[in-house]
Formats: structure tokens, C-alpha cells, sequence
């Protein structure tokens, strides 16, 4: 890439930032709220970006992971008091177990299938939560009475003040925008599109690729998994409705409009598919026809997303000479 | 026992509708390898095009209960039918030689489009079928219960899957069809318009779908514009049980899906009636994802 | 001393037995030729000694070590690398990012590990990257390391797999019709390779239709036909052996 343009780039996203940063000074409390659901989508797409837009694993169920997520802070929290925060790892751990039970007899399907069964999943889930399994979901109604985060004392309402909230999930979000960076261009990550490139090729290169597949599914559950307590949280209550398969539709669209495999894309979805409904209300009826045609539109003109990853460059001018060398 | 002959009557008769949903999944699967998951809202489209022409056409009192059902199920496949096509023009044909997973995502963003339009025309709401089309009379046999309704619900897709198979076997657009599933490329060697016969099977499928939604009209009275979903999905279940892009299976998977969820949800649980489809999915993608009369394939290095 | 061995090994796929108890064993060290004509059942052992596929009988020896039926990638980690017959690369990606899938069995850190950016990570990462940039000089491509793995020429995308089994270090290379698709330099270019990466100690089972590759680069060849081995010698004894000359003559696929 020629400087010009990697400078425009880097100064395009510190406007990007500058500008989110400090755009709940100026804005009301309801587009404060806006930024925030824009905010918890772009952990819920990054999280899903590494099942498939990295492994390419077409999985429609993501919002089993968060559903399992949000109802452990929820039950956990509301029975023993423990403060919301503290139950994000413990959120995390549930879904990535979840994921790690329910994934690991299905990553081998075909594509296709894979995303039947994910959505099948997602229902079970659902049907799960609404005949209040084991007796502690609460059933249709869900659970109230969630309590609002708290870090360092200072309580943390999403209802009363947006703004804090909108700096505590902001927080989360460039955490999961560093490691997730990290992730991507390291051993694991490139383990993960190797396999989605070719599956064949991938194990005649010595990767297990069904250990890779599993360790992105439990990888994406945990993120959303961590992503539910801050939504159980913010919203004080749950119920099964916000886990429908739609809540997965939205997800996947968010990684495929946005750009699957590339966070940059990911992050551009969620504001296009969380926030842009928001400013043409006029249009709400007809948001999903809208999101739905652009899916069929998209696949024919632009089917790797908006913003498609581009490929790794890699320090090799910065090898010596003399370390090439088997 | 009369339960349990309640159930499987019941579960017969809705059996019989997934099974024609079924046949335009794996029609569709035979010739292209694709899922059509547009093809629920299809359905769904079926059954409200039914209910525009039962009221605004009045049929029935015109020309008499059973003939008019008759020609407005007709009308209805036909028109699902050409819709059928004109999803298939807009969502897969510029996707032919994409990957194949693009042609999934179309197919959803179809679904999503398809659903809302219905929902956008007829509103959100459930709408309602005219009652007393189709005779309610019970009658007993070794002193069992049998509502007609579920005779001639079960009856009525019998005879369309007959049609079909005898269609598919004995015809010879049939054979082109069979041949075109098994290699396209040598099909159109041996002379066979293979757009021709992909827009057929765009065609007999989504009408097969609409007769359907026809009939769910008829059966329960009332329709939602989401019925698609719920219904296609345990469609799809039917055709992966019987064994994907096979004829036969899927009308064995839908039968028996049928049976499995009615007695399911008597004897097990009814408020996990809806689960119990995709338990099955599941678990016979995970045991034998060619289904019941499914062949297995090698794959090729 | 023979590093592989392949014993009675059997595959059928539905009615038909691809493979049929062919047993052979590749000497440490040597450029060991599985030859026969079209459909004769080659990529299918290759196919079982890698465990792309799991035989129905029979048994491979790695090392002294059974390897049946291991899954590709435990294989690949224990020294036995491939090519493949149709190309398969990982087209939209980096020529370098193609060969360090390779580097991938002999590296260590996980995903943990990248998300905190360990020191240990970073140095394999760099050790990764100089390995894959030295196989690539080795097979002749170190300009194109930026290019994507879909620019190459034929040739050249049959290079880059030989690259990425290398950077696995492996000690026997499999490859599947090594020359398909070259063009007369090329294959002599990749019969100095092939004596290269002998002289690396990596012992070489190679599938090839091009006879005279054969003849140059092979020091003991296996026939199949129709599954089954029909002979097995040097390229001199397989020149003569009657079996063999009637197999290729009575198909019109090769010329001899």
C-alpha cells in the first residue's frame, strides 16, 4: 500500500475514535443508548466474526451463547447478590462450556447443514428458556431485578445516565477489538482461515482442523457469553424473546454485510444494521425487507462484504538475510 | 389408545403437508445442491394466496365446496409457482457459479424478503380462514375417532406425491430431471435443457409448497405470515430424515415426522413440541446425515 | 532400513476395491515411484498412508511406529508431508502465508498466547516466517512471497506446494504428480528439486505420468493396476517386466 493512503486510513479511524469518544457529550440520552446497542452488536459480530468470518463456519445460533451468558449473570446475581462485573467471567466460562458440549458433535457438517443445526439450536435454546428449564429461567416472563454494573464503587445505570454505561461497554469493545487483532494475526488465527480456505489442504498441512473449528466456537461463546452479562445488566431484565433466532439473523448479518473476516467490516455492520434503522424510523416497517435484499444484492455484487479483509502483509523486509535459514 | 390413534391420525395429516413442503426442498437439493430456505415463505405465500381468492373470488359458492377448493388450490400452486421461478431468477441464477455457501446467504436474504412482503400486504396480524369449507364430520372405525378433515388433508397429498413421483418416473421431462440431478454437465451433454428443467423444478416444488400452505389454511383455519419459518424448517427436517434429494424419502421423512412430533408431544411434552423437530434434525445430521434412504458418497481428493 | 511401510493395505469405496492388498516399503532416504495407469488406485494409497481416507484393512508403518487410520494432521506432525494432485492451495492468501501452514505442526502457541502477545509467541512467530522464506528460496520462489498464491503460474502454484510440505520438515514427502501441468523446463528444473531435497535427507514417494521423470529421478518404482501392485524394481526391471508393458500399452493413456 502506498503511504498516502495508509496515513488517510489512520487518520480516518483516530476521527472514527475521537469522535465516538466523545459523541455522548453531545448527543441525548436516547442516541447515547443507540451508540451502546451499536456497541454490544460490535462485540456480539466480533465474536461471531471468529467462527465465520475467520473459519468460515456458517453458524446461525450465536444467540444461544449470548442467551446463556446473559441467564448466568441473571440467575446468579438475582439468587446470591454477586455483582454483575464479576459474573462476566463466569458468563463467559458457561457459554464457552455450552459451546464446547453442543459444537463439538456438529463442527464437522457441510456448511449448509451446519447452519441448519445451529438454528435449531438456537430454537432449542429458546423453547429451553420459555419452559423455564430447570426451574431457574424464569420461563417466558424471564428474570427482573438484575442489578446495574458497578466499577469501583460507582454504580453504573444504563437507564439513568447512558453516558457511563456507553464508557464501561466502550471499554469492553476496544478490549475485544485488541485481542481479537492479536488473534488474527497469529498462528491461531491463520490456523482458522486456512481451513476456511481449504478444509483438505488445511489437515494435509498438519492442522487439526477440527480442534481449530471447536476452539473458534468456544472462543466466540465466551465473547458472547461475556457480551450477555453486560446486556443483562444494562437492561435489568431478560426474557427468552431477546434470544430469538432473529437476534442470530442479525448477528450473522452484521459479519457478512459488514465484512466477513475483517474487523474493521464487522464494527462498520453493526453501526449500518444497529444504528441506521434508527435514523430512518419513517422506515422501521420495512427495515428487515431492506436488510434482506441488500443480503441477496450483496452476495451478487460484493459477496465478501463491504469491507472485505485484505490480505497480511508480513515483515519479511525486516528479516535479515542471514536469519532465512531452515 | 384412542390417544394414540388421535395422534397418529393428526400426526398423519400433518405429515402428509410436510412431506409436500419437503418435495420442493429436495427437488430443489437434487438439481442444484442448494437449500432453498426461501422455500417456507413460499408455503406461506400459498396459504395467503388461497385466502385472497377464497374471499374475493367467493369460488365456493359458485361453483360448488370440493370444485372450488380444487381450482382455488390450482390457482394457488400455479401462481406460487411463477413466484417459485422469479426467486429463483432473482436470488440463485446470478449465484450459479459463485461459491456455494453465497447462494445460502441469498437465500435467506430471500426468505427475509419474502416473509416481510407478506407481512407488509396482509399485516402483522393472524388471519383467518373461512370455516366449514371442508366437512367436519367424525366418523368411527372400530369405535376410533377419525375426523374427515384429516382424510382428505392426508388423502389430497398423497395423490400430489403420487402424481409427482409417477411425473418424475415415467415422463420424459421426469428422466431429464432425474438425469440432471445426477450431473448436469453430462445431462446438457446428452441434449437436455438443464435451465429448462432447473425452472421446472423451481416451478412443481414452490407450487407443491403452496398447495400446501393451501391445506394448513384449510386444516387449522388460521395463518401468520411467520408460518413459513416454523413450518419450513420441520420440512427441511422431513426431507434430511428421508434422505436429502431423494423423492421417496422425503415424502417417508415428512410422514414420519408427522407421526414422531404428534405422539411426541402427547406422550412426552406438548410445551416441547417445537424442539422435538429440531432435536431430530440434529440428531440425524450428527448419526446419518444421508437420512433414511439416503446413499452415502465418498468425498473426492 | 525402510521408513514407511504399507501392509496388505486395502480400500473399497461401495462395490468397488479401489485398493487391493498392495503392500510395498520405501527405503530411508531413497526417491521411491508408485506408477499405473489412470484409476489404478496410486492417489488412494497416498490417500491412505496420510489418512485422508481409513483403509478396510491393512496397515501403514511410519518409523517403526503404526500410523492406520491417524487423523492427516497427526500424520503431517509426524513426518510424513503432501502435495496434491489437483492444486490446493489457499488461493487468496499470501505465497508466504501458504508456506507457513506448513510451519504451523512445529509451532507451539495458542490462542492465548496471541491475545496477551507473549514474548515466546513473537520470537516463533519470526522463526515461522524466516523458515517459510527459506523453503521458499529453496523451491525457487523468494520473489513472490507477497504475490497471492492464485497469480502463480501452474508451475509455479506446484512449487509453492512442495514449499508448503517442506516447511513442516517432514521426513518422507509424498508428492501427487509433482510434474502435472509443466511445461519441459520446468520438469527438469523439478528433477534437480527432487535430487535437492533427497540430498536434505527427506526420503521422496512420488506419483508420476511423465515416464522419462520416472526413469531420471526414481531409484525403485511400484506398479498398480486395477488396485492391485503388478510389479516393483528398479526403473531398468520395470522397463522390461512384460506385466507392466502389456498394463500401459493395453490402456491408450500413456506411452511408455
Amino acid at each position: 500500500m502506498k503511504p498516502a493512503a495508509g496515513q488517510i486510513r489512520k487518520t480516518a479511524y483516530a476521527a472514527i475514535i475521537l469522535l465516538w469518544m466523545v459523541a455522548p457529550l453531545f448527543i441525548g440520552k436516547y442516541w447515547t443508548d443507540v451508540l451502546n446497542n451499536v456497541a454490544i452488536y460490535a462485540v456480539l459480530g466480533l465474536s461471531l466474526n471468529i467462527i465465520l468470518g475467520y473459519g468460515g463456519m456458517f453458524h446461525m445460533g450465536h444467540a444461544a451463547f449470548y442467551a446463556v451468558g446473559a441467564y448466568t449473570t441473571a440467575i446468579v446475581n438475582t439468587a446470591w447478590g454477586v455483582p454483575v462485573l464479576w459474573l462476566m467471567p463466569a458468563a463467559g466460562l458457561a457459554a464457552g462450556l455450552f459451546a464446547l458440549v453442543v459444537a463439538r458433535p456438529i463442527i464437522h457438517l457441510r456448511g449448509d447443514y451446519l447452519l441448519i443445526v445451529t438454528i435449531g439450536m438456537v430454537e432449542i435454546v429458546r423453547i429451553a428458556l420459555i419452559n423455564n428449564v430447570f426451574g431457574i429461567t424464569g420461563g417466558a416472563n424471564g428474570i427482573f431485578g438484575i442489578s446495574s454494573p458497578s466499577v469501583f464503587g460507582f454504580q453504573v445505570n444504563s437507564i439513568v445516565a447512558p453516558a457511563h454505561y456507553f464508557y464501561l461497554v466502550t471499554a469492553f469493545l476496544a478490549i475485544t477489538i485488541v485481542l481479537f487483532y492479536l488473534l488474527e494475526n497469529s498462528r491461531f488465527g491463520r490456523a482458522l482461515k486456512f481451513l476456511c480456505s481449504d478444509e483438505v489442504a488445511a489437515q494435509g498441512s498438519g492442522i487439526n482442523t477440527a480442534g481449530y473449528k471447536l476452539a473458534a466456537f468456544v472462543i466466540g461463546a465466551v465473547w458472547a457469553g461475556m457480551t450477555g452479562t453486560l446486556y443483562a445488566s444494562k437492561m435489568g431484565f431478560i426474557s427468552p424473546e431477546s434470544f430469538s433466532f432473529w437476534e442470530s439473523v442479525v448477528m450473522f448479518m452484521i459479519v457478512i454485510l459488514g465484512g466477513s473476516g475483517n474487523i474493521a467490516g464487522v464494527l462498520l455492520g453493526a453501526a449500518l444494521i444497529i444504528g441506521l434503522p434508527e435514523i430512518f424510523q419513517g422506515l422501521q416497517q420495512y427495515r428487515l425487507l431492506i436488510f434482506g435484499l441488500a443480503l441477496m444484492i450483496m452476495m451478487i455484487f460484493r459477496p465478501q462484504g463491504i469491507l472485505p479483509p485484505k490480505p497480511r502483509s508480513y515483515p519479511i523486509d525486516k528479516l535479515e538475510k542471514n536469519e532465512v535459514s531452515f | 389408545m384412542e390417544q394414540f390413534f388421535t395422534q397418529l391420525t393428526n400426526g398423519l395429516a400433518v405429515g402428509g403437508i410436510y412431506a409436500l413442503i419437503a418435495l420442493g426442498y429436495t427437488m430443489v437439493y437434487g438439481v442444484l445442491k442448494l437449500i432453498n430456505f426461501a422455500h417456507g415463505d413460499l408455503f406461506t405465500i400459498g396459504a395467503y394466496l388461497g385466502l385472497t381468492l377464497l374471499t374475493s373470488l367467493a369460488l365456493t359458492d359458485h361453483i360448488g365446496g370440493i370444485a372450488g377448493i380444487l381450482l382455488l388450490a390450482v390457482m394457488a400452486m400455479g401462481l406460487v409457482g411463477i413466484i417459485g421461478i422469479l426467486l429463483d431468477r432473482a436470488a440463485y441464477k446470478p449465484l450459479r457459479t459463485s461459491p456455494r455457501l453465497s447462494a445460502v446467504v441469498s437465500a435467506l436474504g430471500a426468505s427475509i424478503v419474502l416473509s416481510n412482503t407478506v407481512m407488509l400486504v396482509y399485516g402483522p396480524s393472524t388471519r383467518v380462514y373461512p370455516q366449514g369449507l371442508l366437512p367436519s364430520q367424525v366418523f368411527y372405525i372400530f369405535g376410533l375417532p377419525v375426523p374427515v378433515m384429516r382424510f382428505i388433508i392426508l388423502g389430497a397429498s398423497i395423490l400430489l406425491m403420487i402424481g409427482l413421483y409417477v411425473f418424475i418416473q415415467r415422463t420424459k421431462i421426469g428422466t431429464a430431471i432425474r438425469a440432471a440431478a445426477i450431473d448436469q454437465d453430462a445431462a446438457r451433454l446428452m441434449g437436455i435443457n438443464v435451465d429448462r428443467v432447473i425452472m421446472l423444478v423451481f416451478f412443481i416444488g414452490p407450487a407443491l409448497g403452496g398447495a400446501a400452505g393451501v391445506m394448513v389454511g384449510l386444516y387449522y383455519g388460521q395463518i401468520t405470515f411467520t408460518m413459513g419459518w416454523t413450518y419450513g424448517l420441520k420440512a427441511f427436517t422431513a426431507a434430511i430424515l428421508g434422505g436429502i434429494g431423494n423423492i421417496p424419502g422425503a415424502m417417508v421423512g415428512g410422514l414420519l415426522l408427522g407421526v414422531i412430533e404428534a405422539l411426541g408431544a402427547a406422550y412426552i411434552s406438548m410445551a416441547w413440541k417445537d424442539a422435538i423437530a429440531f432435536f431430530v434434525l440434529i440428531l440425524i445430521l450428527i448419526v446419518r446425515p444421508t437420512g433414511l434412504l439416503g446413499e452415502r458418497v465418498a468425498e473426492k481428493i | 532400513m525402510s521408513l514407511l511401510q504399507v501392509e496388505n493395505i486395502i480400500k473399497r469405496f461401495g462395490g468397488l476395491l479401489a485398493v487391493d492388498s498392495v503392500s510395498f516399503s520405501v527405503p530411508r532416504g531413497a526417491v521411491f515411484g508408485l506408477i499405473g495407469p489412470n484409476g489404478a488406485g496410486k492417489t488412494t494409497v497416498f490417500n491412505l498412508i496420510t489418512g485422508n481416507y481409513g483403509p478396510n484393512g491393512g496397515s501403514v508403518i511410519f518409523q517403526d511406529r503404526d500410523i492406520t487410520g491417524q487423523p492427516t494432521h497427526r500424520i503431517v506432525a509426524a513426518g510424513i508431508a503432501r502435495t496434491f494432485q489437483t492444486i490446493r492451495l489457499f488461493a487468496n492468501m499470501a505465497v508466504i502465508e501458504n508456506v507457513l501452514a506448513g510451519c504451523h505442526c512445529r509451532m507451539r502457541s495458542g490462542p492465548v498466547a496471541a491475545m496477551l502477545r507473549l514474548p515466546s509467541q513473537h520470537k516463533e512467530e519470526r522463526q515461522a516466517l524466516s523458515k517459510a522464506m527459506a523453503e521458499l528460496e529453496f523451491v525457487g520462489l523468494f520473489d513472490q512471497a507477497e504475490n497471492l498464491a492464485r497469480n502463480l503460474s501452474y508451475g509455479n502454484q506446484r512449487l509453492l506446494e512442495i514449499a508448503r510440505a517442506l516447511a513442516s520438515d517432514p521426513r518422507l514427502i509424498i508428492l501427487d504428480e509433482p510434474a502435472g501441468g509443466m511445461n519441459e523446463l520446468e520438469t527438469a528444473a523439478l528433477v534437480s528439486l527432487i535430487a535437492r531435497i533427497q540430498a536434505r535427507g527427506i526420503t521422496v514417494l512420488l506419483i508420476e505420468h511423465d515416464m522419462s521423470l520416472v526413469m531420471k529421478a526414481c531409484e525403485q518404482l511400484v506398479v498398480l493396476e486395477y488396485g492391485k501392485k503388478i510389479a516393483e524394481g528398479t526403473p531398468a526391471e520395470i522397463k522390461k517386466n512384460p506385466l507392466v508393458i502389456e498394463a500401459y500399452l493395453g490402456s491408450d493413456d500413456e506411452d511408455f
